[in-house]
This record gives C-alpha cells, structure tokens and sequence, in this order.
C-alpha cells in the first residue's frame, strides 16, 4: 500500500478543486491540461462499518491533497488523495482512533496536510487575529464612545465661557458704562 | 485589421486616460471650469473606445481569427456561437480588458449623470478613477496584450477550456466584476474628498448608490459562482472557502459594512472617517482579488517566482493604490470633522456593531488566505488553511451578528430603546423558539447545532417581518390603512426587510444543506434501484450521442416515489476532442426548494457505472437567500431619496436625471 502511494506521480488528474478555482475567478484558468473528471470518494473505497466510514468521511474532510489547491482529500479525484483516502481507512480498520490516524498522517506529510492548522507559535497570528481584532475593535469603541459621551456632557454642564476678547469688553463695560452695547 | 484597430483603440484609452488623471487636478487647483471640465469629455470618451476594444477582441472571436494568440489558445471554429463571446472574457487577457472596459462604463456613468455633483468633486473623482485605468491600460499593453498575432496562423483553434463551456461564464464573470469594479467609484469619492479635505451628508448620498449597485452585482455574481460550482463540478459542493472564493468574499464583506456605514453617514453626519476608510479598504481588497488569482501566487509561490512579470506589475499597482490612498488618509482623515453624537444603545450603534463583526470577519478570510502564503515566503514552512479553520473562526463571528440583525431597523436613531426593541421582536422570538423545538422533536437525536441554527434563521426573517409590521401598524389599524401605509414605506424601508430576511433565508438553506444531505455512492448496472432521500431512482443504462464539439454519454434514471413515477434524469458527461478532456453535466431534479443531484464517473469494463447521487434538502434557499438581498438592493436603489444622491429638497428631484 504504502509502495503504492510513494510511485503515484505528484501530478494527478486535475481535482475538482482546480476545476472549481478556474470556474469562479475564470482567472488563471487555463494552461492545465484536463483529464476525465471523476469522482472523489469511489464506490470500491466505502467501508462496509457505516460507523467507520463516518469517521472516514469526517477525516477525510480535515486532511488536504496535498498536490490539489486548498483541497481536502474527500474533494479530490487526484490519485495522491485515493491513496490517502485509503490510508485512513486502513488506519481506522486497525482500530486507531481519530487522533492515532491524524497523528500518523503529520508524522509522513507534516502540518501541511491538515486543513486546520495546529496552534503553535507559527500560527499564532492566524489564531489570534480574529479574536484580537473583536476585542481591540470592541475596546477602541467603547474608549471612543464613552470620550465623545464625556465630551459631551462636559459640554452641556460646563457654563458658557466668554472669550478672552470678550472678557475684556465686559471689563471695560464695567469701569465705563457710557460705552455703547 | 481588427486587431490593430482594437490595440489601437486601447493605447488611445491610455493617452486619454493620462489626459483625465492630470487636467482636471490642476483645473481644480486653478479653480477653472474649462480645465475641471476636461474630465467629463474624457471619461466619455475613454469609453467609447475601450468599447470599442473590448467590440474588436469578440468581433475576433466571433469570426475566429485564429491569427491572433487569444482567439487561437481560447476558441474552436465549431465551438458553439455563445460560447465563442463568453470566451472572450474566459481567459486572463480578456478578462483584464473586460476589467478595464467596465471601470471605464463607471467613469462613462459618473461623467454622464453626475451633472449635479459639486464641479471640482467631479473633477477629483474622475481623475482618480482615471489612476486606476491609466495603470490597467498599462498591465495589459505591457504584459497581456490580447490583440497579439501569430506569425503563420494554425488552422484551428485549441478550443475554450470545457468546464467553462457552460452559461455561468456568460453570467458569473461579468458580474463579478461589475461588483469589484463598482467600488472604484466609492474608493475614488473617498480619495477625492481626502483630497478636498472636504465631506459632508451630500457626499454619502452620492456614494451610496454606487456602493449599492456594486454590491448588488458582487452579490449576485458571488451566489452565480456558487450555483456554477455545484451544477458543474459533480460533487454537489457550494462553497469551499479556496482562496479565489475567498478573494471575491472579502471585498463583499468591506462593502456590506460599507454599504451600512454610509447609512449612518448620510443620515446622520457621524462615522465619516470610517467610511473613508472602509471604501478606500472596500476597493482595495478588490484589487488583492485581483492580484492573488492574476499573479498565479496562489497556485504556488514558486511559480509566481519563476514567472514574476504580471505578478509584480499587479503588486506594484496593489502597493501604489492601497499604499497610496491609506498615506493619504493618514495624512488628510484628522481634516475632517466628526459629526453627530449617539448613544452606544442606538440605530448608528447597532449599525458599528454591525461593521465591526462584519470587519472581523473580513480579517479573519484575510488572514486565513494569506497567512499561508506569508508563512512559507519567511519561513519556508509550508501550512493549509481550508474548510475546518474557517469553520471554526468564521462562522461564530456571524452568530453575534444575526442575532442583532433584527434589533438594529428597531431601533431609534441617537438613543434607541433595547426594551422597547425586544418587546417588538418578541413574536419573532417566539416564532424561532416554536421553530426550534418542533425541529428537535422531530429530528429527535439528531444534531443539536441545526435547530439552533435555523431558530436563529427564522428570527431574522420574522424579524425583518416585524420591523415591517411595526412599520405599518399591522393589527393595530385596520387592513386598509396598513396596507396604505405599506405602499407609502420608503422603498429603502422595504429594501432593508427583503435583505435582511434573504440573510435568514440563506442560512436555512445552508443549514439544511449540510446537515440533512443524503449520498449515495455506488457501481450502478441497468435495472439497479438506488433508494435516496426517500426517493427511487432506477437506472435504465447509457447512450452515446455526438455533439458539434464533444461526444456525450448519457445515463438514463427514472425517479419515483412511494411507487409513482415522477421524472426521469439524464446526467451525462462530455468528452471534448480538442483538449482531450471532458466534464460531467449533473442532472438536477428540483422538488420545491430541494434538489436530487446525480453525477456520473467512471464506466466499469462490465457495463456499470460510477453514480453519485444526492438529496440535498433545501439547498436552492442557499442561492434564494442572495437574490432577496440583491432584490432588497434593487428596491432600496429605487427609492427616489437615493435615485439623484443630490441633497436637494424633494420638490427639485423630478427636474434631475436619475442616476441609474
């Protein structure tokens, strides 16, 4: 089996998700030569355990081909995500867990096949992000709104001032009262 | 000939977009009218003979001059006729020259109607618009000139890739890009009132009709490529969070909370700098869209390195542009004034909270789409970012949200009433709690995550209902009366309930669609039974037909249920001989809002056939749910307050041209 998978060449019939990239941007489109669609999970792979073959399907869905763009191995028609796909399920047949059969599949390939990455420090920033932009965009609303609020009410307590220009003329309407208004 | 005259007609567009992005600044600076109104006449123009452009690449491949590179790499002379215009814009060249030809028809459309915008505004708009086309002209004139020839040209073409042989290209493209393009309008009043240190309401008045317009095209065109996808790649899959979906996601996300943010501008004088910013970003991520599918960066690092010309041309025009206008804005925002006051519990602040979730959510794509890309050019690690990161980061941010949706039209502007509100949406509560538990119990045992889900859904469609039943006092008045008040609602008003409740409808569909979908995979032979969402399907066997530019086989399965026939379904797949490649036409069954989908694979050497076939509970409300939002746009478009975008007095607004 493994024999197997190492002969596959890397280039494989273009997946669905090549095809799909193409459609929607029409953008690069092109210049990949096609062959005959087909499809991801074939008839001869399904497990005979329904249970198992959840759990198969549900795997499938978090592990990337690692020769298709942005592809999870269950989307795939690209022979390297066949052999994957039967690899899980060799894996789950032998009795691994969920956890034994991705542990085993980053131990080969590394984080890059897993289509949600591992938090660790070089994914930090992908993490964070969200969670950091709520927050910091939450925060800078609430300072902003309770300082124009402050302002506001400053501005509606605080007796009207006069200017400095204006001090002055009173000053001055004060020590000569004949000065017109 | 054509081809010359179409190169030519484009090096002119150039010449007189250089004119338009330079005369009416300085006219604006010299305060002269002649000179500001330069741009007027040369964004006409442009027009006009970029149309011209755009006229001569499909009269090309119309006529199927195979001398020219274009025509030759993207059409076959028996290709169908409607295929041979769709395939005009089926390939990067053409593509790039649609871009261009529709940013033009922008420029074309302000100068026309914008009679009664502020002289020098109009100038300052016109020639930033005229920045952008200047440096497109430019990309394609230098790198991807459509109109090239070939020394000694073949006799036939290679024909348009298969999978875009289909009538979404007619459709999707277009739109798109009638979306993305949209927005230079709004990124270009943005930088002309950076310019100006100038803006007030009137300004978000002009904007938002644009804005409007963009996002109904980017909507439509985002559920287009959706539907494509599903129909047309055999798996029944709608969206897959690829980086080129995710590139035409963000800028819908910017201009939805663009779309809002301007609301509270033009109603209320406040949010201003915000506004500014989120067009200037709105356009920006238009143009990264366009960057990341045009530069192949996203198909591997390594070729983008191999072959960096386009790839750094569109870079430096990403890096000018968004560079460019976020200096300017840091240099200019502190100019502008910040207006009305409100309270945190308001219609403006439901209005924030809206685009602070919906920038979030947009961050979040951002980084989920370049994050890898970023790691792997500093590190050299190579990491995925697909389905289950998105899942799990995007999707609760939208939980928030809909939740709110529904209080914020409640809601009074400056200082609204939560109680009040709630009071107000408590049929709606009580709606999506009875929709909730009927679900559970009759699903019994099965996914907790779906009742929940569409409880939320029906929330905020109820909800947008009673914002509507308030409106008119339905129940409180007699029939009559509400039904009088209902015709006189602004078409706005009417607009809001449409998008809003299409929100809730898309999620029913999503929900349904993932939850509740039946596959079944097998070899079939003739006569086999496959029993599918309560559904028989028997396949009845294959026939072989030729087509003018492909071979077809088609299977034949006839559906019934509880033993009464009702359709019968042809999937077929087609062979295509130029390219030796072929695709798979599912057949569609649609039964009210839910589909039977079946796909055909390999063929057995024993005479059996591959099937895939799907029930998908529902699924065309995910495709539903955007077209209300977008009939929702089209009404709010309409509405005669927005028709001018002129802060002129109701009275004056007959006299004035519409700006549709």
């Amino acid at each position: 089996m493994y024999e197997v998978m190492q002969k596959t060449p890397l280039r494989g019939r273009l997946s669905a998700g090549q095809k799909f990239a193409r459609i929607f941007g029409v953008l690069f489109l092109l210049a990949l030569t096609m062959a005959a669609p087909a499809h991801a999970v074939q008839p001869d792979e399904i497990m005979s355990n329904p249970a198992q073959e959840a759990r198969a399907r549900n795997l499938s869905r978090e592990l990337r081909c690692m020769v298709c763009q942005n592809q999870s191995i269950d989307d795939s028609s690209a022979p390297l995500a066949r052999d994957l796909r039967l690899l899980v399920r060799e894996r789950i047949a032998k009795g691994d867990s969920d956890q034994q059969v991705l542990d085993f599949l980053v131990a080969r390939y590394g984080d890059f096949v897993l289509l949600k990455p591992p938090f660790e420090k070089s994914t930090l920033p992908l993490w964070l992000l969200t969670p950091l932009v709520l927050l910091g965009g939450g925060l800078a609303l609430w300072g902003y709104s309770r300082r124009r609020s402050k302002a506001m009410q400053a501005a509606a307590d605080a007796p009207p001032r006069l200017s400095e220009e204006e001090e002055a003329r009173l000053a001055k309407l004060v020590a000569d009262p004949g000065e017109p208004g | 000939m054509i081809a010359e005259a179409g190169h030519y007609a484009l090096v002119l567009a150039l010449g007189l977009a250089l004119i338009q992005s330079t005369i009416p600044i300085i006219g604006a600076k010299l305060h002269d009218g002649a000179l500001m109104n330069v741009a007027r006449s040369t964004a006409l123009a442009q027009l006009v003979f970029v149309g011209a452009s755009f006229f001569a690449l499909v009269t090309l491949h119309v006529v199927s001059d195979f001398s020219v590179v274009n025509v030759f790499q993207n059409s076959h002379s028996l290709k169908p006729m409607i295929y041979k215009i769709t395939g005009v814009w089926g390939n990067h060249e053409g593509s790039m020259l649609l871009w261009v030809t529709i940013l033009a028809l922008f420029g074309g459309l302000v100068a026309a109607f914008g009679n009664n915008l502020p002289l020098s505004l109009r100038a300052h708009v016109l020639a930033v618009q005229a920045w952008v086309a200047t440096a497109f002209y430019l990309f394609i004139l230098l790198t991807s000139n459509p109109f090239a020839r070939i020394a000694s040209p073949p006799m036939e073409g290679r024909d348009l890739n298969p999978v875009l042989q289909d009538i979404g290209l007619a459709v999707h493209p277009p739109m798109l890009y009638l979306g993305y393009v949209g927005f230079s309008i709004a990124f270009s009043f943005a930088v002309a009132a950076l310019i100006e240190g100038r803006i007030d309401a009137a300004w978000a008045r002009w904007v938002r009709p644009w804005t409007l317009m963009a996002w109904i095209f980017l909507t439509l065109g985002i559920a287009m490529g959706s539907y494509w996808a599903y129909y047309e790649l055999g798996w029944g899959g709608w969206w897959f969070w690829d980086p080129v979906e995710n590139a035409s996601l963000m800028p819908w996300l910017a201009g939805t909370a663009l779309l809002h943010s301007s609301i509270v501008m033009e109603k209320r004088n406040a949010l201003k700098v915000w506004t500014i910013l989120l067009a200037i970003l709105t356009f920006s991520l238009s143009l990264l869209g366009t960057f990341l599918v045009r530069s192949g960066v996203l198909t591997s690092v390594h070729a983008f390195a191999t072959d960096p010309t386009r790839g750094i041309f569109i870079l430096l025009i990403l890096c000018t542009f968004i560079g460019g206008s976020l200096s300017l804005y840091i240099w200019r925002a502190s100019a502008l004034k910040q207006g009305g006051l409100f309270a945190p519990i308001s219609r403006e602040g439901a209005l924030v909270l809206n685009n602070l979730f919906l920038t979030t959510a947009c961050a979040t794509v951002f980084v989920g789409t370049l994050y890898p890309l970023a790691l792997e050019v500093i590190t050299g690690n190579r990491i995925s970012v697909g389905a289950p990161f998105f899942n799990l980061t995007f999707a609760p941010l939208f939980v928030p949200l809909l939740i709110a949706v529904p209080f914020g039209p409640l809601l009074a502007w400056k200082r609204g009433d939560l109680v009040g509100a709630s009071q107000r949406l408590m049929a709606a509560g009580i709606g999506s709690i009875i929709a909730m538990a009927v679900l559970w119990a009759w699903t019994r045992g099965g996914s907790t995550f779906a009742p929940l889900a569409i409880g939320l859904a029906v929330f905020v469609i109820l909800g947008a209902l009673s914002d509507l039943a308030e409106r008119i006092n339905l129940f409180r008045t007699s029939l009559p009366v509400s039904f009088r008040r209902a015709k006189g609602l602004p078409r706005s008003a009417w607009g809001t309930v449409f998008a809003h409740a299409g929100l809730g409808v898309a999620l029913i569909g999503i929900v349904c669609e993932t939850t509740w979908n039946t596959e079944f995979i097998a070899s079939m032979k003739p006569n086999d039974v496959a029993q599918v969402g309560g559904y028989s399907l028997t396949f009845e066997g294959t026939s072989q037909r030729q087509q003018s530019n492909y071979r077809e086989q088609t299977a034949r399965f006839t559906v019934s249920r509880g033993g009464e026939p009702i359709a019968v379904m042809t999937p077929s797949k087609r062979n295509f001989t130029t390219r030796a490649a072929s695709t798979t036409e599912a057949a569609l069954l649609t039964r009210g809002a839910s589909q039977l989908y079946i796909s055909l694979g390999d063929t057995g050497a024993d005479g059996s056939v591959a099937v895939r076939i799907y029930h998908k509970p529902m699924v065309l409300l995910i495709w539903f749910g955007p077209v209300l939002m977008a009939f929702g746009g089209v009404l709010s478009l309409s509405d005669r307050r927005l028709r001018v975008g002129a802060p002129k007095p109701a009275k004056a607004l007959h006299a004035l041209q519409p700006a549709e």
